[in-house]
């Protein structure tokens, strides 16, 4: 974990809401494992204080990018600065996916919105290729597919309006995979948390291990504050884990989902 | 040039802290920056027993400022003691622990506790955090039973104390007053400020407590008043706090008669804030000729 004043490479638009951010980063870059995240002081904002989480897209030697949706005052702030500005960067953060091992379990990931970035770098790591479904609810909500593919990925796509793949929602194909049989698969999921909700049930049907990315309002971003916390089971019960530091990425048995926002 | 602060019997090396709940218990931030070039560390509320806290949204931004209501989470004395002590220990600067009760018994039973722990700086007694329904908040509120709070403390140690008064008050004055009688070697002011916001298209509470403490730049006026208040009444050391963001935030602090002063809600944004405001503090001093920090304390000139 570093904090650096890093430099804008490109910042462009991608789909729609969405929108690119590359960034010279060198030692975020080097350090960074799948389904981390870095906490971005946006410079414009002033009177918006705290800093924004974003999952590393892609980490290719000197350089790391995020892929974003403008949904607020900051990330709108954020698809203003251009090539050359700087701001700064805390990172790379939290606990992230579990790389399968060569030989290992088929991964199958589950992505909603931003998840599909979020787990872009697990699947370019992963010695066992798998298929990633994505969800949205139309078809500009359908990120990197391209990204995936080029890895060697199958991607299963489905809208709630059927405007691109399967008409409906993620979990659909994704049972119907599973439906199929076949052994070792383990799943990783990464989008709003109704989503999870939903995989971490199906996992628990299926009996198959699953990985989730949780998402909650942050401050510090490195453990301090506990605002970013979930309930995960301990032996004598339960308590609140930090997304920021235990997390983001939680093994879905362990979530306490009837009490999870 | 002489930074340095006594509050009771310690010495801080430059008037800086961290304030409680900002800073986890050190460690996080030990990445970031030197912990050894701060005049203290002060670690999150701890009562006897772990507490789980409240539910999220725990935290929702607001123009120049933050609510929390974090509902003071924590270890406990012995989970504490156990997972953060040891590297607090190994500091070069002084762990000020920050402490909570639901009775007046728990209270000096906390510490009890950490005056047998050996090493700690400092207890500071947290009577103001807004987001405990039982306790906390009450003792901050009614003067007799912070009295009651500070005594209690005090005879069951020896470690200096620093009484951490609620701003949730007409005056803060009979509050100051209380502490000193009671034997609190130094006051910090202030906590947060009971506050709310909702989200207007879900008409919803932004915070799942649906209240919390607002904290940063936008309470700084509001901390001045309440240290300048204090300061003419009484004569102990005042830890002053509120949205201080730089050295010229805690240059205004000192002048209107804060001792040493804590960032909290900045080292969210920027960790490297104390720092910053510590080698600010220098310049300052340096560029009028100040050789002691002391001389800066309540001289707000009036006339
Ligand atoms: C671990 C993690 C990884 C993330 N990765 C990505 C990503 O790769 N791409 C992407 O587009 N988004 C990602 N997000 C969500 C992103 O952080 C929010 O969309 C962003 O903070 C919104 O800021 P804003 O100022 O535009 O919105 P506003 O609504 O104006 O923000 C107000 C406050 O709420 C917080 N907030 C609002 N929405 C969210 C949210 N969904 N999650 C956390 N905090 C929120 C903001 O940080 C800010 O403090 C991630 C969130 C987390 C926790
Ligand atoms: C997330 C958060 C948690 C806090 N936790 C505590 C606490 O446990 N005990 C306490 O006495 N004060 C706590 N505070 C209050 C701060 O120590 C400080 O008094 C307050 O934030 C004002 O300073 P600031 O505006 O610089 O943040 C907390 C503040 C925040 C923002
Ligand atoms: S964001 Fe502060 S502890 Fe996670």
């Amino acid at each position: 974990m570093v904090e650096q004043t890093v430099q804008i490479i490109s910042n462009e638009r991608d789909t729609d809401a969405y929108f690119q951010l590359t960034l010279q980063a060198p030692e975020i870059a080097r350090a960074t494992q799948p389904g981390q995240f870095m906490h971005l002081r946006i410079p414009p904002l002033r009177e918006a204080l705290l800093r924004r989480p974003f999952s590393i897209f892609q980490a290719n030697g000197e350089t790391v990018a995020v892929l974003y949706k403008t949904v607020g005052k900051g990330t709108n702030a954020l698809a203003k600065m251009r090539a050359g500005e700087e701001l700064s960067a805390i990172g790379p953060l939290g606990h992230g996916f579990t790389v399968p091992a060569g030989g290992g379990e088929t991964p199958l990931l589950v992505a909603g919105g931003y998840g599909m970035a979020a787990m872009y770098l697990l699947a370019e790591r992963s010695p066992q290729k798998g298929i990633v479904f994505v969800g949205g609810r139309q078809r500009v909500d359908i990120l990197c597919e391209a990204e995936f593919r080029k890895i060697g990925w199958e991607v299963r796509a489905t809208t709630e309006d059927g405007s691109y793949g399967e008409k409906g929602l993620v979990t659909q194909p994704l049972v119907a995979e599973l439906k199929r049989g076949g052994r070792n698969r383990k799943l990783f999921a990464c989008g709003p948390t109704a989503m999870l909700k939903a995989v971490a049930k199906i996992a628990e049907e299926f009996q198959v291990p699953a990985e989730i990315s949780t998402d909650e309002h942050m401050c510090c971003g490195v453990g301090v504050c506990l605002t970013c916390v979930v309930p995960i089971k301990t032996a004598s019960g339960w308590e609140y884990q930090r997304t920021c530091t235990e997390g983001p990425v939680f093994d879905s048995r362990n979530v306490l989902w009837e009490i999870a926002k | 040039m002489n930074l340095s602060v006594s509050i009771g019997k310690l010495t801080l090396q430059n008037p800086v802290m961290v304030a409680s709940g900002t800073f986890g218990y050190g460690a996080e931030y030990a990445r970031l920056l030197d912990l050894n070039q701060l005049g203290a560390v002060v670690v999150k509320g701890i009562r006897l027993t772990p507490v789980r806290g409240n539910p999220t949204p725990r935290t929702a931004e607001v123009t120049s400022g933050m609510l929390n209501a974090i509902g003071l989470q924590g270890p406990g004395v012995d989970g504490f003691i156990e997972k953060y002590w040891p590297f607090l220990k190994s500091l070069r600067v002084p762990a000020v622990i920050n402490i909570w009760g639901t009775t007046v018994e728990e209270y000096a039973e906390v510490a009890r506790r950490f005056d047998a722990v050996g090493g700690v700086g400092a207890l500071e007694l947290n009577v103001s955090c807004p987001n405990i329904k039982e306790g906390g908040a009450q003792f901050g509120t009614d003067p007799k039973l912070l009295a009651a709070v500070v005594a209690a403390c005090r005879k069951a140690t020896t470690l200096p104390l620093i009484t951490k008064l609620s701003p949730n008050v007409t005056s803060i004055v009979p509050y100051a007053l209380a502490a000193e009688a009671e034997g609190s070697d130094a006051l910090s002011i202030t906590n947060s400020f009971p506050a709310m916001a909702i989200d207007i298209e879900s008409r919803r509470p932004k915070l799942a407590n649906v209240t919390g403490g607002l904290t940063g730049p936008c309470i700084k006026p509001i901390a001045i008043k309440l240290i300048w208040d204090a300061r003419r009444a009484v004569k102990i050391p005042i830890i002053g706090m509120g949205g201080i963001q730089s050295a010229a935030d805690a240059v205004e602090f000192m002048l209107a008669g804060a001792n040493a002063v804590a960032v909290g809600t900045a080292n969210f944004y920027e960790p490297q804030t104390a720092l910053a405001v510590i080698a600010g503090i220098r310049d300052y001093l340096q560029w009028h000729n100040i050789e002691n920090i002391h001389d800066l304390v309540g001289a707000v000139r009036l006339s």
